[in-house]
């Protein structure tokens, strides 16, 4: 490297470090990973601080996020990218890996996963999270990926003593490594026909360039490789297992945050080649594999019988709805992506932090049959689940309902009317499964077995997500707006 | 001299075999070796483009995927070691308290 | 013939037989002492295509730690009872082979038909140079920085994780 380009970089790194307080909340982050390491060693007690400590610091991140959105820029020589949907990204992370923090206070105590170190796995997570979220360059898009798919490895395996974690973090993390493999050869083959990583460049000029097959086999297998990570069909087979098998706490993170950051991958690689006529060459692949997660998760939820299992059901119909948005390739598409993340996140937070209250110490009390009659004994906890299927059914005036629906009307156009239609008839036979839960609750015959144990930060929890459910649900106009802009 | 689509093929091919490994092995072992060949030719793929363009970003990259990679081995074979000690075996056809 | 061809048909043959070896061997020791030969001859491929410190690093890392670490969780467990599964669930490895054949001649086809056909130039001083630690250095250190950090916290994440999993006692 010669003098000039050492000079360039001089200066873009004096931009960047005076830019300090526009990428603060992901250094912070670092920090507070540094910090809880040391608080783990040193104190006794450490598993009494650290909950509190995190989510201190990532509900600082998730307000210091929403405070500076307006903040955009890119850094460190066109790595790193600060401001509008980085921002909101980042708000949906660590305010759900807040909630997931106060779900998880009691829960780890009961199911013998008394550990500091979930919390730092936990912030390490989103901190991967985060990196995807603000990446401007492939590198940064598979760096943060790995950092929070070997988080999740671990975190799905943290129940040692038990084989049903451990099968479940051995299928994670064999499926997830062969993942790993398909993105990185896809990236490779990108490289090779685009020149260059940068992601506003690399589908641009892949699509530009005159032989480009390659390139496109590149996409294609870069696809397949986010399809297992937000595990779409036809590669869901990983989700029911790790999900009933991992520990109720970490499944909620990997429900919500792992899937929001995986599509949070896709809409910043597909964003610079929106709206061309280009990525009509892509549209019908992720049409197809939308069209049958939808279908499939829908029907085989039905049959489900223990309830982890079924909300892993759910999230593959789910990853359906918000493939739909892609497909769409419009900016109302991604809007309607967006927006349904969070809503998402925040409906699958509250349902599963229920679950992990109903589950008993020895991983009981987790089938369908068993929320039979809660609503006469526990009236305040059956009223939240309704609501949480309610809103997962995309019933209004609930925040699923309008995620849907915006989904629905950019695909429509867009011209994939029929794929919106077939959206449409897949809700609707969702809406069986979950109301299922509700009728079971409030009319099932008999006495309702359960004796949870109910604890004020679990509760706090949920209550937070009902919140944001309703309140995205009721003004969804201001939300869109917010997305909108950037 | 040779040509840049000679190396393309041959890690094509890898990569390939290696796919084919984790289809078809049941040793949990042996299939993650099959994934460390699978992002070996990836890597071969980096470095015929690197020295094609000139540009050391193909480099880097596979320098961070071996980064990766090792990290990912040492979770990975925790977790190997951590299933034998409960069920002493590391058939992935045994492992089946889960539906697979 | 020159030299770097009869080299790379060397190296290439090498990495093919011992990546079909590796899936297919009974033995698992076995299957890793192939991978071990075929990372040998991927670094042989990258001193080919000029890239010196890959070449070294490729050796160091996946052949020195990663392969040792394979073969000390061998030794370790001992899976003997890998030879009565490989017979079973033929259709499965035909079905495999089949679509993995099919992908290959598609992957060939894509490459060939880009047509990219030219010549990777190992004489060209750019390429020379870009492979040498020093320009891969001062790239991981100004344009790459934040990766470079961010891997850092890759890699913390991973002692953590294989301490919490496989320590015998954790309290």
């Amino acid at each position: 490297m010669d003098s000039t380009a050492i000079n360039n970089f001089n200066s873009d790194l004096a931009v960047s470090l005076s830019a300090f307080w526009s990428y603060f909340p992901i250094v912070f982050l670092a920090g507070v990973i540094l910090i809880s390491i040391a608080i783990e060693m040193y104190s006794k007690s450490s598993k009494k601080i650290l909950p509190w400590f995190t989510v201190t610091a990532l509900l600082a991140c998730a307000y210091y996020s929403l405070l500076t959105v307006t903040d955009t820029g890119v850094y460190f020589s066109g790595m790193f990218a600060t401001g509008g949907l980085t921002n909101i990204f980042n708000f949906i992370f660590t305010f759900g890996g807040a909630i997931v923090v106060l779900l998880s206070v009691d829960y780890i105590k009961k199911s013998g996963i008394y550990y500091g170190e979930f919390y730092i796995l936990l912030q390490s997570a989103v901190l991967g999270m985060m990196m995807i979220a603000g990446a401007k360059d492939m590198i940064m898009i598979f760096i943060g990926l790995e950092q929070m798919s070997i988080t999740f490895y671990v975190m799905a395996g943290l129940n040692r003593k038990r084989a049903s974690s451990n099968e479940a973090a051995l299928k994670y993390f064999l499926l997830g490594a062969f993942a790993t493999g398909f993105i990185v050869y896809g990236i490779g083959l990108m490289y090779g026909t685009a020149g260059t990583l940068n992601i506003d460049f690399v589908f641009s000029n892949i699509f530009a360039a005159e032989k480009n097959l390659p390139g496109i086999i590149g996409i294609l297998l870069f696809l397949v490789g986010f399809s297992f990570k937000i595990g779409a069909v036809p590669f869901h087979m990983w989700v029911p297992d790790v999900y009933q098998g991992a520990p109720t706490s970490s499944t909620a993170l990997m429900a919500t945050g792992g899937k929001v950051a995986a599509f949070t991958a896709l809409i910043l690689a597909f964003r610079p080649v929106l709206g061309t006529e280009t990525l009509a060459v892509i549209t019908p692949v992720l049409a197809v594999f939308a069209l049958l997660s939808m279908f499939y998760g829908s029907i085989v939820a039905i049959a489900q019988t223990d309830i982890k299992r079924m909300l892993a059901y759910s999230s593959i119909a789910n990853a359906g709805y918000m493939l739909i948005g892609l497909a769409a390739g419009n900016d109302y598409g991604i809007e309607g992506v967006v927006y349904y993340l969070a809503a998402y996140s925040f409906m699958n937070l509250g349902a599963f932090g229920i679950v992990a209250l109903i589950e008993s110490a020895d991983e009981k009390n987790l089938l369908i049959s068993d929320y039979n009659g809660l609503g006469t004994k526990y009236p305040v906890l059956a009223a939240l689940l309704s609501l949480f299927m309610f809103a997962l059914s995309g019933i209004p005036p609930f925040a699923g309902f309008f995620g849907k629906y915006y989904i629905f009307i950019a695909a429509i156009e867009s011209n994939l009317t029929w794929l919106a239609i077939a959206g449409v008839i897949a809700s609707v036979i969702s809406v069986y499964f979950y109301l299922r839960i509700v009728v079971l609750m409030y009319f099932g015959k008999g006495e309702s077995q359960v004796t949870p144990e109910i604890t004020n930060a679990s509760l706090i929890g949920i209550v937070i997500s009902a919140l944001l459910v309703i309140v995205m649900g009721v003004f969804p106009g201001s939300v869109i707006n917010l997305i909108s802009n950037f | 001299m040779i040509q840049l689509d000679y190396f393309l093929l041959l890690s094509a091919f890898m990569f390939i075999v290696g796919t084919i490994g984790v289809l078809t092995r049941r040793n949990a072992i042996v299939v993650f070796m099959s994934i460390e060949l699978m992002l070996n030719s990836a890597n071969l793929t980096f470095v015929a483009y690197s020295s094609f363009f000139g540009d050391v970003v193909g480099q880097l990259f596979v320098f961070f995927v071996m980064a990766v990679a090792a990290a990912e081995v040492a979770v990975g074979l925790a977790i190997i070691i951590a299933i034998f000690r409960n069920k002493l075996t590391v058939n992935i056809d045994e492992i089946n308290i889960l539906k697979w | 013939m020159e030299l770097a061809e009869i080299l790379f048909l060397a190296f290439a043959s090498i990495a093919v037989v011992t990546a079909i070896f590796t899936v297919i061997s009974r033995s698992p020791v076995i299957s890793a002492l192939f991978l071990v030969i075929n990372f040998g001859a991927l670094s042989g491929l990258y001193l080919l295509l000029s890239a010196q410190f890959l070449s070294v690093v490729q050796v160091i890392v996946y052949a020195g730690a990663i392969m040792v670490l394979f073969l000390f969780v061998l030794m370790l467990l001992r899976p003997e009872k890998e030879d009565k599964y490989f017979v079973v669930n033929r259709k499965m490895k035909i079905f495999a082979v089949i679509v993995g054949l099919f992908l290959f001649g598609q992957l060939a086809f894509a490459i060939f038909a880009s047509d990219i056909g030219q010549t990777v130039s190992i004489e060209s001083s750019r390429s020379e140079q870009i492979g040498k630690i020093a320009y891969i250095g001062e790239n991981l250190y100004t344009t790459y920085l934040f990766p470079f950090e961010a891997i850092a916290f890759v890699l913390l994440v991973a002692t953590i994780g294989a301490i919490v999993i496989s320590k015998k006692k954790l309290d």
